[in-house]
């Protein structure tokens, strides 16, 4: 218990520090610390496994720990990024910047470890809040245009989620019981549970997490936070928020399917991921600006997410360790993108071209990553999307099934259409170099991301394999 | 008891529709502060005595009644209460949404299959129209202000229908609700004043640069 309190408390720390210390140089460096005690801690807990507080608000489950794996490595990348990183945007004063990372940090990993729906509400909806400052890190019209966007939709998703929890906890009023919001509760309940207002419960909370994550069509927001936020801004939000939103709506997943009658929400995940997947499709087509390229990708991402919990079975196997295959590509894709904005000073694939010749680096890593997260073998993405789809066929659904592959194939040409120029493209003459250059701690951390993915996907540990599947089993499929 | 409840409620509707219907900004947060308070109330007069119940009540009169209406106003205060709301519909198309929009509530919570020591109440219709008057509110208007103010309207609804949950919400999750509240509000109070500064106006319809090119 009060290791997963330090969980919390190491980021809070390091935000208070953060805030206090007056040199804007020295200020990053608190970051790496921070995320080098939050990863051990995380490594520490996942092998631990400690037990759940008394009243049963605080329970590190097997789906917990998969999330708090991945949101501990990308951290870790992103803490030791963003050394280099403000070095560059000396001029910007960072506190905001380096406490609202941290404060982030704290609340995702409370939204990880806690099985009150109430806490992770609150978690989730802080993440939101500490976020929208760091989006506006640029400091120009665009990006307090993408700000608001994101401030004023996601606020209002997560305010549906919240209204998706008291018809949750009504439902347990009308139906007689001792009202309460702790996962385990509500899942021995579930099945005398009023079905109408579960169904509205149900729909309430995708709607409201489903705009944390940006499923369509509640993902307007996501191109423009996503294309405005710096490289690594923009990692947080599609490997970290987005996947607290993800964790929300497994949670009442969780809740729903002990009901016993899934046909209901097996339907409306499965259309709204297939929709999801296809608008993203359409955009991807054609798409010019390389980040927010990577937002529609992020977009397809969570819309798999949906179509595999819909789906069943294997497949949340397979959603399980998309988990981590999507947020460390997405870690990588990031900030290697930064990195090539910055070369460039633009992000249009018309005039950023060539990145192979200005940052090799960077552009090397980001046309590898892309390649992983298309699903391309030996990366960790690969071996979750197939087992995804092999689960669709064999689950009795090949028609949705298809439809999906056959998307994701028009994606993956999509994608390539902006990649390409992009890495091999020729530099444009008439635009003067600027100063940027790939820097080791600019490289480092997205290439160990990398690595770690390929790690993964050629040998999953035993430890890891074991976490991953108890964890699918939690979502009621037993390997 | 209840019908005291009951009365305050239809207080709330009212206000629902005067904020559609209003012009000024200065007013609207004002009623929005009005309605707040009333709201804040509604725990003391539901639930018996406690001491936990009137520290809620403290909290949410104070945040929804006092702290964000300030919020707010300062933020308008700083780009200026010369501009108008300029609702899409119109003020008096405004008004109908927002009685057609009461008027849905009611005949669909008549519907709800309600707890029995809930039916007849009016929190169940009262909130349901709050909710929709924020969405009216949220789509009808282009102003940065009056988007704010259509989620306080949702927010204010959702707090309604947790008034049917006596015991569900730990006080912890209840008053960290109301801080992310708050907080979201400064937030969103200083971005207004940076959109003035970039646009020159609060008009959101102004903000148009990010969008897929045709």
């Amino acid at each position: 218990m009060l290791l997963m309190a330090l969980l919390v408390a190491i980021p809070l720390a390091g935000a208070l520090l953060a805030w206090l210390l007056p040199s804007n140089n020295g200020r990053p460096l608190i970051l790496p610390v921070v995320a080098c005690l939050h990863i051990t801690l995380v490594f520490g807990l996942c092998i631990a496994s400690p037990p759940p507080s008394a009243d049963g608000w605080f329970n590190l489950d097997a789906i917990g720990k998969v999330f708090l794996l991945e949101i501990a490595a990308l951290f870790t990348a992103c803490a030791f990024y963003a050394v280099n990183y403000l070095q560059y945007r000396k001029e910007r004063n960072n506190r905001i910047l380096c406490m609202g990372m941290q404060v982030c940090l704290a609340a995702m990993s409370m939204a990880m470890i806690t099985h009150h729906l109430g806490l992770l509400w609150l978690a989730i909806e802080t993440t939101t809040l500490c976020m929208a400052p760091l989006v506006y890190f640029n400091r120009n019209a665009r990006s307090i245009e993408a700000t608001w966007k994101y401030m004023l939709i996601c606020s209002i998703g997560i305010a549906l989620a919240l209204l998706g929890i008291f018809f949750l906890a009504y439902a347990t009023v009308v139906a007689g019981l001792e009202p309460s919001l702790v996962l385990e509760p509500l899942q021995a309940y579930a099945r005398r549970l009023p079905p109408v207002w579960l169904h509205a419960a149900f729909v309430f909370m995708l709607v409201g997490y489903g705009t944390k994550m940006g499923l369509a069509p509640m993902h307007t927001w996501k191109p423009d936070a996503y294309g405005e936020a710096p490289g690594l801004v923009g990692a947080m939000l599609a490997g970290g928020l987005a996947n607290c939103g993800f964790l929300g709506l497994i949670r009442v997943y969780q809740v729903c399917m002990a009901s016993g009658d899934t046909a209901f929400y097996s339907f409306s995940l499965i259309s709204i991921g297939m929709f999801s997947i296809a608008v993203a499709a359409i955009f991807l087509l054609r798409q010019t600006d390389f980040k927010r390229m990577l937002a529609y990708s992020s977009v397809e991402h969570m819309g798999l997410f949906a179509f595999a919990l819909g789906i069943g079975g294997k497949a949340l196997y397979g959603a399980m360790l998309h988990v981590l295959g999507n947020g460390l590509a997405k870690g990588v894709l990031f900030l290697a993108a930064g990195n090539i904005h910055r070369a460039f000073g633009s992000k249009n694939r018309d005039v950023a071209c060539g990145a192979l010749k200005r940052a090799p680096w960077s552009a090397a890593l980001f046309l590898v990553s892309f390649f992983a997260l298309t699903g391309s073998p030996p990366f960790l993405p690969f071996f979750s999307e197939i087992t995804i789809f092999i689960a669709a066929f064999t689950n009795g659904r090949p028609i949705v099934g298809t439809v999906v592959v056959l998307m994701l194939m028009a994606i993956f040409v999509g994608m390539s259409l902006t990649v390409l120029p992009v890495i091999f493209g020729e530099p444009p003459k008439d635009r003067q170099r600027t100063k940027y250059h790939d820097a080791p701690l600019l490289i480092v951390p997205p290439l160990a991301l990398l690595a770690v993915m390929a790690l993964l996907g050629i040998w999953l540990p035993e430890p890891l394999s074991r976490i991953i599947t108890s964890a699918a089993a939690l979502l009621g499929v037993t390997q | 008891m209840n019908s005291a409840v009951d009365q305050l409620l239809i207080i709330v509707l009212l206000i629902n529709i005067f904020i559609l219907g209003t012009h000024r900004p200065r007013v609207a947060i004002r009623a929005i502060a009005t309605q707040g308070i009333i709201l804040g109330l509604m725990p003391l007069l539901i639930h018996p005595f406690q001491i936990h119940i009137l520290v809620i009540t403290g909290f949410v009169v104070l945040a929804k009644g006092i702290l964000i209406p300030w919020l707010l106003y300062g933020a308008v205060q700083r780009v200026g209460f010369h501009e108008q709301m300029q609702p899409l519909l119109g003020y008096s198309g405004n008004i109908i949404a927002g009685a057609l929009a009461t008027v849905l509530a009611f005949i669909f919570a008549a519907r709800l299959p309600l707890a029995a020591m809930h039916q007849g109440l009016l929190i169940a219709p009262a909130a349901m129209a709050t909710i929709l008057a924020g969405f009216i509110a949220l789509g009808s208007r282009r102003k940065a202000i009056n988007q704010v103010l259509g989620y306080l309207l949702l927010e204010n609804g959702i707090f309604i229908f947790g008034l049917l949950l006596t015991r569900s919400m730990p006080f912890m999750v209840e008053a960290g609700a109301l801080l992310d509240l708050i907080a979201g509000i400064f937030v969103m109070g200083i971005i207004i004043n940076q959109i003035s500064r970039e646009f020159s106006s609060i008009d959101t319809s102004r903000m148009n640069t990010l969008r897929e090119v045709d």
